[in-house]
């Protein structure tokens, strides 16, 4: 918790300028939207956060998203068959991805900086290819019953009548049930445990008696799946898919929230809060450059400086800390 | 005549703690002044103030009656003075001669005259009896020889003092040996040498003159016709030590460990077979290089058997991994503590309890942390492990406490075998004998022990019956009564003929 603090501060600060500096940016609608893409961007972050946490990486992401918005519509409404088959078709999908990708970076030893950036190609060049970049929509209305995901939690089965609940994007919903099961899952359980022992030192993790190589898997799966689902549920939210371009960069925007959130591309650590924290960084990022009347073209920019500084900070506070524990160390030392 | 080297009254002070006080010590020419005492006394401290590393706060050191300031590496180098440091400052994918020269290189038309990098390296090499080419990466080389091209790269600075940190820690006895022998040989040729080392037998054989360092403080200096064994101890602990080894005969039981006809992957075409029994403790002897850190690994599922099988009180195993070996009762204690034994980012309770998380384990895979808490915090006091609290981070604590808490981690999982892969390297004095007891009081209870030790005399005050290892065989092995030291190097060498 206390880690969270510099960039919960970093958070406030631009909600709060931005707040003063823009009439539309505090409207119930601007901040529905705000909250709903930030969950979205969250809810991929916890993905990456497991494997960044094994001190893996996942570049194929972004690639894994647009293929899985493709094959949904492509298998529902170009194939007419069930919604339940389109979703045996995108978690399965996920699962076969998480899979193959976890095994080669175990059993073949692969880096998985290039495994994944393989994929990144290989699934963005299926996803094209499927549906002879054909632009998808989700207009159709087998997807009714879905775009509740996507709506407010007043449209959920009995919340209707609930105070508020047009105000909460359900997405949120999801976020805050997975964000709770994943930091349970990598706190609370022994599984969690060995993936925070194993992103440390691998070798000492196996010397103890942990197999490592299947929970390595383990986290590629995990971040596949949860991949699929942030797939389907960005797909469901924008309705129009362009199979060349949907996803690009979303992997190094949930990567770069897991960082903002303290996850160190070394692997052993991460807060599931910060990185939720990190991701809405960045989607009030976003927001605020198109309220503040700032140039579009120079978003990437300023997204790119505020995660530096952001993480020149934590640099130096994690400085500060290590020369204190010296000092009490040596304290304790002598005395 | 002033002395080469003199350090008058040289008090270093850190936030909280005094980690110099007071210490004065000279070092004459063409004389090896040996330091030792336990980790924490101060010998690291005074070597970094020499090297140029860090400053003192008071006091003067002078070198050949001059007074110097030695500010920085460089003002160190140019009064002559070379620090050889525990871990090795080689790049390791470079050739020896480009890691002679490294920072150096001699230009020639703007590019690295590599002919004279190849020349004077080569006569370099040949001051400290290394007989190879220039051109070798130096990663193919043992530690041994690795060592010898530091010395090398100190002696190209034209060095005539030379501070040389435990430079025999991860040395095989072979080794050593040669190393003592460069070290005698640049003495001869003028050079001063300040040998720092947990190593007595060495510093005996080596030294001209012992200074003892206790609590920050010079605690006495004993000279050549002094140096004993025991007077080191003596002086190093400040009370005397009767009985090092605290070795009380054994009975040991039915056979716990037996392994049949095996074949490593490092000795191939050699089939090794023995036993350990419950309460029994067995050494196992060699040089660096002789296949034994490989056979342990292999009897704890880290690599596999090529054939042959491995039983535990009766039951054959199959070892695919460090997990059937675990869940069979076996622990192994790395001698990579570092790498293998401890995750040093982690809490000292998170590293003990690493290997029984199972058993702490509630309903869908939940951990009981106050169950995992209060057994740490038990496994701490029985090993007397020196940390503030349970949650502290393992890379905070000594190395003798940081090798406590991996044997503290196996000694939770109440192991039958255990199997110690040099489980005193790189640690005090007073840590090695805590350890020492702890080997005992588990063969006492009926644990088996098989360790490997390159101390000598760690493998004669520890072991029942030893093993003796060369080139992936087992040479020979050696009863209490048989066991000497010049037994075991001639098995150790491959002159299995001499012993009867």
């Amino acid at each position: 918790m206390k880690k969270n603090l510099g960039i919960l501060g970093i958070l406030m600060v631009v909600f709060m300028a931005t707040a003063y500096g823009s009439e539309s940016f505090f409207t119930p609608y601007n901040l529905f939207n705000l909250v709903e893409r930030s969950s979205l961007y969250g809810i991929i972050g916890i993905g990456v956060a497991f494997v960044i946490i094994t001190s893996g990486i996942d570049l194929s992401i972004g690639s894994l998203i647009g293929l899985v918005a493709v094959i949904f519509p492509f298998v529902v409404v170009d194939h007419q068959m069930s919604l339940g088959m389109g979703l045996l078709a995108v978690f399965g999908l996920s699962l076969a991805v998480g899979v193959t990708q976890g095994l080669l970076i175990t059993k073949l030893k692969l880096q998985p900086f290039v495994v994944t950036l393989c994929g990144l190609m290989i699934y963005r060049g299926l996803a094209r290819w499927i549906v002879s970049d054909k632009t998808m929509g989700y207009g159709d209305e087998s997807f009714v019953r879905l775009k509740v995901l996507v709506g407010n939690a007043s449209q959920l089965p009995g919340c209707a009548s609930l105070p508020g609940a047009k105000h909460i994007p359900v997405v949120f919903l999801i976020l805050v049930v997975l964000g709770i099961a994943a930091a349970v899952f990598l706190n609370k359980t022994i599984y969690g445990r060995y993936l925070l022992a194993l992103g440390r030192n691998e070798q000492a993790a196996r010397f103890s008696g942990i197999n490592t190589t299947k929970m390595i898997i383990l986290a590629y799966v995990i971040c596949s799946l949860i991949s699929g689902l942030g797939g389907l549920l960005f797909a469901l939210d924008y309705g129009s898919i362009q199979p060349d371009s949907f996803g690009n960069f979303y992997e190094l925007y949930a990567i770069a929230a897991a960082v903002l959130g303290g996850c160190s591309l070394r692997g052993g650590e991460g807060s599931i809060f910060g990185i939720v924290l990190g991701a809405a960084l960045m989607r009030l990022l976003m927001n605020s450059i198109s309220m503040l009347g700032i140039d579009d073209q120079l978003e990437p920019t300023v997204i790119g400086f505020v995660i530096l500084i952001g993480v020149i900070v934590d640099q130096l506070v994690k400085r500060i800390a290590a020369h204190r524990r010296a000092v009490l160390q040596a304290r304790q030392a002598s005395s | 005549m002033s002395p080469l080297l003199s350090v008058e009254s040289v008090t270093k002070r850190f936030p909280g703690v005094t980690a110099l006080n007071q210490v004065s010590l000279t070092l004459a020419e063409s004389e090896v002044l040996a330091l030792i005492g336990e980790n924490g006394a101060g010998k690291s401290t005074l070597m970094k103030i020499l090297a140029g590393v860090q400053l003192p706060d008071e006091g003067q050191i002078s070198v050949a009656g001059v007074p110097v300031q030695l500010d920085s590496v460089q003002t160190a180098q140019r009064n002559r003075i070379a620090l050889i440091h525990q871990e090795l400052n080689l790049s390791g994918n470079l050739t020896v001669g480009a890691n002679i020269f490294l920072g150096r290189e001699p230009i020639k038309r703007g590019l690295i005259d590599k002919r004279k990098i190849r020349e004077d390296s080569g006569a370099l090499l040949g001051r400290v009896g290394l007989n190879l080419s220039p051109d070798t990466i130096v990663d193919t080389l043992p530690i041994g020889q690795q060592q010898l091209v530091e010395i090398a790269r100190a002696l190209s600075v034209d060095a005539r003092i030379l501070i040389m940190d435990e430079p025999t820690s991860s040395l095989s006895q072979h080794e050593t040996e040669r190393l003592l022998e460069v070290v005698k040989e640049l003495r001869s040729r003028g050079v001063s040498v300040i040998y720092i080392s947990h190593r007595l037998g060495e510093v005996a054989e080596l030294a001209d003159r012992v200074a003892v360092f206790r609590d920050g403080a010079n605690a006495g200096e004993l000279s050549r016709d002094e140096i004993t064994h025991d007077r080191m101890v003596q002086l190093m602990v400040g009370r005397d030590i009767s009985q090092f080894y605290a070795r009380k005969p054994h009975q040991p039981g039915a056979v716990a460990l037996q392994v049949t006809e095996l074949e490593t992957p490092a000795n191939l075409g050699h089939r090794l077979s023995f036993s350990v029994r419950a309460g029994e403790i067995v050494g196992i002897s060699g040089l660096v290089g002789a296949g034994r850190t490989e056979l342990l690994h292999v009897l704890f599922g880290v690599d596999s058997a090529v054939s042959g099988h491995v039983a535990v009180n009766g039951q054959k195993l199959r070892l695919r991994s460090p997990r059937d070996a675990i869940q069979a009762g076996i622990a192994l204690v790395p001698e990579d503590r570092k790498q293998q034994g401890i995750i040093l980012e982690m809490a000292v309770r998170t590293n003990i309890g690493l290997p029984g998380l199972r058993k702490h384990q509630k309903t869908g895979g939940l951990l009981n942390t106050n169950q995992e808490g209060s057994d740490s915090a038990a496994m701490i006091a029985r090993m007397r492990i020196k940390t503030p609290n349970e949650r502290q981070v393992v890379q905070f604590l000594s190395g003798g406490n940081q090798q406590k808490v991996v044997l503290g981690k196996w000694l939770s999982m109440n192991p039958k075998v255990l199997l110690l892969d040099e489980p005193t390297r790189g640690i005090d004095i007073g840590a090695k004998q805590e350890i020492y007891a702890l080997m005992e009081e588990l063969a006492e209870q009926g644990v088996a022990i098989l360790f490997v030790s390159s101390e000598m005399e760690e493998v004669l005050g520890m072991s029942d019956r030893t093993l003796v290892m060369h080139e992936g065989r087992i040479t020979g092995e050696l009863t209490r009564d048989e066991l000497t030291e010049k037994a075991i190097m001639q098995l150790a060498t491959g002159n299995v003929g001499a012993h009867p």
